[in-house]
């Protein structure tokens, strides 16, 4: 390949795993920095970043631990570079300690994990779906977080791009939930043209100099940022800050700043939301799946369909903040919703938490190593629809 | 009232000779009367002044600790980030604009207890950035906890009946690590330390510098060892230059003699400087240097 004469997107059709879709996804959102270090399943995007970076004009460091990965992240978005890092549980585990620096000082980046199962070191390499709860609630103290989920490679290209925009526009963290069977699941993923692909820039301040507050919010509650190097003499803190980013140790300002870290996500998460729907009205049952478990719920929604039981399903590309208006508004028309996850009850335990006893809840768990079988999910589909 | 005079506190004083690269606004500072931090901050002010580095390309990381609150009092862009995790932020910075000097003013626990793999790997890559190490012997802003750079037989507040575990040489350390700037000072040192803080930002590559600073309120009280004024005497008639001694001999003992000096200063080549010669040797005219961040006025 010839990137000075095709330049950097890889524009086509190819036949990809979904850790090499996610680095071309990455590509595409204009992403030039990626900070990482090794681990099973996840390395594959970050050897790909290492190939494509000096030949496109991005840059790779492998750095010394995740600990290091996630600060370098958010140094190099703070230079003004487009950044991720990539990694799998053990290495999400240390890097939550950064992800709460990203969260108070509002750094926009983006942090892909594709899930292995745990805990601890667990399987290294089979899937699972057990660090849901770990990408919402992980580091210390109150924040919202986004994350999203795929569950083909043709999302892990296409919902990597939405996750650097999503990351610009709210100045947050955005957590990529993939897991190993996407991750290593290989098939033909479409790159559209460069001039077509949507990257969303940088919330650049681009008032006076000497005016610039560093946490001064736009309407929608989110402030503009700067580049270090450009003399607007900054201070960037993770205590607890007024506008000026100045700390202030007090309940006051704990106040102002922390209720504005998750409102900002709480009142656009309308904006925010990915899911898709299939046969909602007049079902009886509804599947409620994401990632690698929405795919092989197919099959299990095909099979009951078969049996003439009407199924609806909802998959959920956005995961965090998680949708709770549609599974409320769902819970009042509908008998159960099912929820399969490669875990022992994380999102489920929101679904049941938002559906506040409208209607009948199932989980159908799995502790990882593999995915569902999908009999197991027909079962629990014709359970609910008694 | 007299324009060269602004109240701080309950006073006035005269206004502070480098009050332009002070955050005045965040006066008074937290530190203790007698604390060596002031005389650090003072000296890296004198210091990249002199160096007539761009004042905007230069940006300062701190830690977390009493010296991580350095970041905050310098008006200059500046980063107060995570435990030990100032040298990987800084390490993001340097690469992502290659243009910046980034400057990292952290404690001995926060560089070298907590962060002490970072700094080993900052100093193996000559990752080009400068580092002053603000060396008290203890854990201050928690109340005086021993470190890795404790002296044995001192007191404090986790070591009740003394330490015992043998302390960090830290020039030793990050000269066997790869730095290619190493020098100690104390907090008496000012003329020295500010030359030496001039020589680094002006260094290509890994450049440490370690400052003992006195800290009456915890380390000194403990210890018994007097005021901030007993401390820097202790500097004065202990301390000993030696210029570009074996860093294996710098080792600090409870009371004993310090070894000052300028240890370690040659050129070789840094991180980027590496990187970019292997790219261009393996993939000749397909490399494409590092396109530098993103510029506001083009991305909209």
């Amino acid at each position: 390949m010839n990137e000075k004469k095709r330049g950097p997107v890889l524009t086509g059709a190819h036949y990809l795993d979904g850790d090499h879709a996610c680095a071309e996804g990455a590509i595409a959102a204009g992403c030039r920095f990626m900070a990482g270090y090794p681990i099973t399943p996840s390395t594959e995007v970050a050897e790909r970043l290492a190939e494509r970076f000096p030949k496109i004009g991005g840059t790779f460091i492998q750095m010394e631990d995740e600990l290091g990965s996630i600060a370098a992240v958010l140094g190099a978005a703070w230079a003004g570079a487009r950044a991720m890092t990539v990694t799998s549980g053990p290495g999400f585990s240390l890097m939550m300690e950064n992800i709460g620096l990203g969260v108070m000082t509002e750094t926009p980046c983006v942090v892909v994990n594709v899930q292995r199962g745990g805990p601890s070191t667990g399987l290294p390499t089979l899937t699972g779906q057990q660090d849901m709860m770990q990408a919402r609630w992980g580091s210390h103290g109150d924040y919202e977080i986004i994350a999203l989920s795929p569950s083909s490679p043709q999302e892990c290209f296409d919902l990597t791009i939405a996750c650097f925009n999503l990351s610009e526009k709210y100045r947050v963290p955005v957590m990529f939930m993939m897991d190993e069977c996407v991750g290593h699941m290989t098939e033909k993923v479409v790159v559209p043209p460069a001039d077509k692909i949507d990257a969303w820039p940088r919330r650049w301040y681009r008032g006076p100099r000497d005016k610039y507050l560093p946490y001064e919010p736009d309407k929608d509650g989110v402030p503009p940022m700067i580049r270090a190097g450009d003399d607007h003499r900054v201070h960037i803190s993770g205590l607890t800050h007024d506008q000026r980013g100045y700390p202030i140790i007090n309940a006051e300002c704990q106040q102002l700043c922390v209720s504005r870290l998750a409102d900002k996500i709480r009142d656009n998460a309308d904006d925010l939301m990915m899911i898709r729907e299939e046969q909602l009205r007049g079902a009886d049952v509804v599947v409620v799946a994401y990632g690698i478990s929405s795919r092989v719920a197919t099959k299990a929604i095909a099979d009951a369909r078969k049996k003439g039981i009407k199924v609806g399903f909802l998959r959920l590309i956005t995961v965090w903040p998680f949708p709770e208006k549609k599974i409320r508004d769902l819970a009042g028309k509908v008998g159960c919703l099912v929820m399969p996850e490669i875990n022992l009850g994380q999102m489920y335990r929101e679904m049941e938490r938002a559906a506040a006893g409208r209607c009948r809840t199932m989980l159908v768990p799995h502790c990882g190593g593999w995915v569902h079988n999908p009999d197991d999910i027909l079962k629990a589909i014709i359970e609910g629809s008694k | 009232m007299n324009p060269n005079q602004l109240v701080i506190g309950r006073g006035t004083a005269d206004a502070h000779p480098m009050e332009d690269f002070l955050r005045m606004d965040r006066m008074p500072h937290i530190w203790c009367s007698t604390c060596g931090l002031g005389t650090c901050l003072t000296a890296f002010i004198a210091a990249a002044r002199e160096s007539a580095i761009p004042r905007e390309d230069i940006v300062v990381v701190s830690g977390i600790g009493c010296t991580g609150r350095a970041a905050g009092y310098l008006k200059y862009d500046s980063f107060h980030t995570t435990h030990g995790r100032a040298i990987p932020f800084a390490t993001g910075l340097k690469i992502a604009n290659p243009r910046l000097k980034v400057c990292i003013i952290s404690g001995d626990g926060d560089l070298v207890s907590i962060g002490g793999n970072h700094l080993i790997h900052a100093a193996r890559r000559n990752m080009d950035l400068t580092v002053i190490c603000v060396n008290n012997f203890n854990y201050a802003m928690t109340g005086g906890q021993a470190g890795p750079t404790t002296p044995q037989t001192a007191q404090a507040t986790t070591t009740p009946y003394g330490a015992f575990e043998r302390p960090f040489n830290i020039p030793f350390l990050v000269d066997s690590c790869g730095a290619t700037y190493v020098a100690r000072w104390t907090a008496l040192h000012v003329r020295q330390l500010t030359i030496s803080i001039k020589e680094a930002l002006l260094h290509r590559g890994f450049s440490f510098i370690e400052v003992i600073s006195p800290c009456p309120t915890v380390y000194g009280r403990r210890n018994r060892l007097g005021s901030g004024l007993d401390l820097m005497k202790f500097y004065h008639d202990h301390s000993i230059t030696k210029n570009f001694a074996s860093t294996r001999e710098c080792d600090i003992r409870y009371q004993q003699d310090i070894i000052v000096g300028k240890f370690v200063q040659k050129e070789e080549p840094t991180y980027l400087d590496s990187m970019n010669e292997q790219m261009k040797k393996a993939l000749g005219a397909k490399f494409v240097p590092y396109i530098g961040p993103m510029d506001p006025a083009k991305d909209v």
